[in-house]
């Protein structure tokens, strides 16, 4: 379960990204996050996977506190759940089948191990055929199956996506949310910032609107904006 | 570290280090730049203190027995001379043996002198335990009975005292420059390569990898630049040594020193030119990735 308890995040700026925030997220929700540029959405979800850290209030992911937790916690943190970025975030020197086993190498698992896991959830997003590829010699639709397959290869209970459609065209990010929606009915949660309109009014699941750092909006089957 | 994760750094640093391509290929120039360097310099400096050693051990006191010194004062004399402090050796040369050095330095026209013509005298020769200590031995001898002079070749010796003592200090100056220069040079351009994959540092902290684990393949890659940088120094450095000693080797031996011969000499200086790489290879990686790294 993810807690947010009056959560706020100013930066050294001033600025402030979230403001007394509160927002609960059950294990197996899918959870859309949706407001306009500069609400609030990035900074939550770096916060989930600590890029951020609040600066008052409480905020708990599973077993991790973030008023307890020791830098050394904070990697196996990250390897407890899966990250999607915008910008997939892959390593360029390393291929396809490389970019998803090193998640599983960080966390130390046997190669023989590796290989067949790999290869299983690179089936699941389509790219076997693929393995040898750098990412630049992908699409960006291709790189961001890579990009999931890396965030769901351990088995996380927690997929975290930032905008994961933004850089791709409708057909594209159609696929990419059959893909999420896959991860999530294995029983996975998924956080999803979006400002997909299209693909939060057909697919619909629970809606949380940020506005000025925010929720202004939580609706369990909600769509993009609020219908009049 | 288990074994596995061990021979994962070792594969995935130098398969890392294909994959940069032009950035491995730069600093491992540097490193061979450097290298070439502190080669050639230490190669210099390790034969001048050698030289310079052998030149100070050679300088002995000479101390000329007055003629008629019957045997038992002789006798007593050298159990003095063994007695001044800082004396390590004394060596009896009869009046015989030192003309017939001179015969076999100078050339037969100086057997003439042999039997009572000889104008030579009965010699002490003591060997110091520093050639500090020359002086004062010398002055001391001078003192006892029986003396009839003590020298130590004077005005040369001081000078060649002062050479190199120059040399060595100047020497080990200049090579620990030389070495700050090389730290400088190659973990700057390691830097470099570092800041430009500080994404891609950034991606493996985001996917759970602590930070030992993201610093061991750079570590290593760092490593193996530096020993594939030592190669070609190591080669050059060799090839130009030995032909020097085949070249000139021979007329420093003529006048009774030597350089360092080949073997083993050249084996530790490539031990050392490679170790210096490695060492200063990691270190350079290990430094310039520390800010990436701060959680």
């Amino acid at each position: 379960m993810i807690v947010f308890d009056k959560v706020t995040k100013t930066y050294d700026n001033g600025v402030t990204g979230i403001k007394d925030l509160t927002l609960k997220v059950q294990q197996g929700e899918f959870v859309y996050i949706v407001g306009q540029s500069g609400a609030g959405k990035s900074t939550l979800i770096k916060m989930l996977y600590h890029e951020l850290v609040p600066t008052s209030g409480h905020l708990t992911i599973n077993d991790f506190d973030f008023d307890t937790m020791r830098p050394q916690d904070v990697p196996m943190l990250r390897r407890s759940m899966g990250v999607v970025f915008q910008d997939f975030k892959l390593l360029p020197r390393m291929t396809v089948f490389e970019n998803v086993a090193y998640a599983m190498q960080v966390i130390e698992t046997p190669d023989a191990d590796i290989k067949p896991r790999v290869l299983d959830v690179l089936k699941q997003v389509g790219l076997e055929q693929k393995i040898r590829r750098f990412p630049n010699e992908l699409s960006g639709g291709e790189q961001q199956r890579v990009s999931i397959a890396r965030a769901i290869v351990n088995k996380p209970t927690v997929v975290i996506a930032d905008e994961p459609t933004g850089n791709l065209d409708p057909d594209t990010s159609e696929e990419i949310m059959d893909i999420l929606d896959r991860v999530h009915a294995a029983g996975t949660t998924v956080i999803m910032a979006t400002h997909n309109r299209d693909i939060v009014n057909s697919r619909t699941h629970r809606v949380i609107e940020i506005a000025g750092g925010a929720v202004v909006r939580d609706e369990a089957e909600g769509a993009y904006e609020v219908e009049d | 570290m288990k074994t596995n994760v061990i021979k994962r750094h070792v594969r995935d640093s130098l398969r890392s280090l294909r994959r940069n391509g032009w950035m491995s290929v730069a600093s491992i120039s540097a490193v061979t730049v450097t290298l070439f360097m502190v080669g050639i310099f230490l190669a210099v400096l390790f034969n001048v203190n050698h030289v310079s050693h052998q030149v100070e051990n050679d300088v002995r006191v000479r101390v000329s027995v007055d003629r008629k010194t019957p045997q038992a004062a002789k006798d007593k004399l050298a159990k003095q001379l063994k007695a001044i402090p800082h004396v390590e050796k004394v060596t009896y040369r009869s009046r015989n043996a030192e003309l017939n050095s001179i015969v076999t330095g100078y050339g037969q026209q100086w057997k003439m002198f042999r039997g009572d013509d000889n104008p030579l005298n009965d010699v002490f020769v003591l060997k110091t335990k520093s050639s500090a200590n020359t002086i004062a031995v010398t002055k001391k001898a001078r003192k006892l009975a029986n003396v009839d002079s003590a020298s130590y070749g004077g005005d040369t010796a001081r000078k060649l005292f002062k050479v190199a003592d120059k040399v060595r200090n100047w020497g080990i100056g200049f090579t620990v420059l030389l070495l700050l220069v090389a730290v400088f040079l190659i973990s700057n351009t390691i830097r470099i390569t570092i800041m430009s994959r500080r994404e891609e540092i950034a991606v493996m902290r985001l996917v759970g990898a602590t930070n030992s684990y993201i610093r061991w393949p750079f570590l290593l890659e760092g490593a193996w630049t530096g020993l594939f940088g030592s190669i070609i120094p190591i080669v050059i450095v060799d090839m130009g040594y030995a032909a020097v000693i085949s070249h000139s080797g021979l007329t420093v031996a003529s006048n009774g020193y030597a350089f360092f011969s080949t073997m083993p000499f050249l084996f530790w200086l490539d031990v050392l030119l490679a170790g210096i790489g490695i060492v200063i290879g990691a270190a350079g990686a290990g430094l310039s990735m520390r800010r990436y790294l701060r959680v």
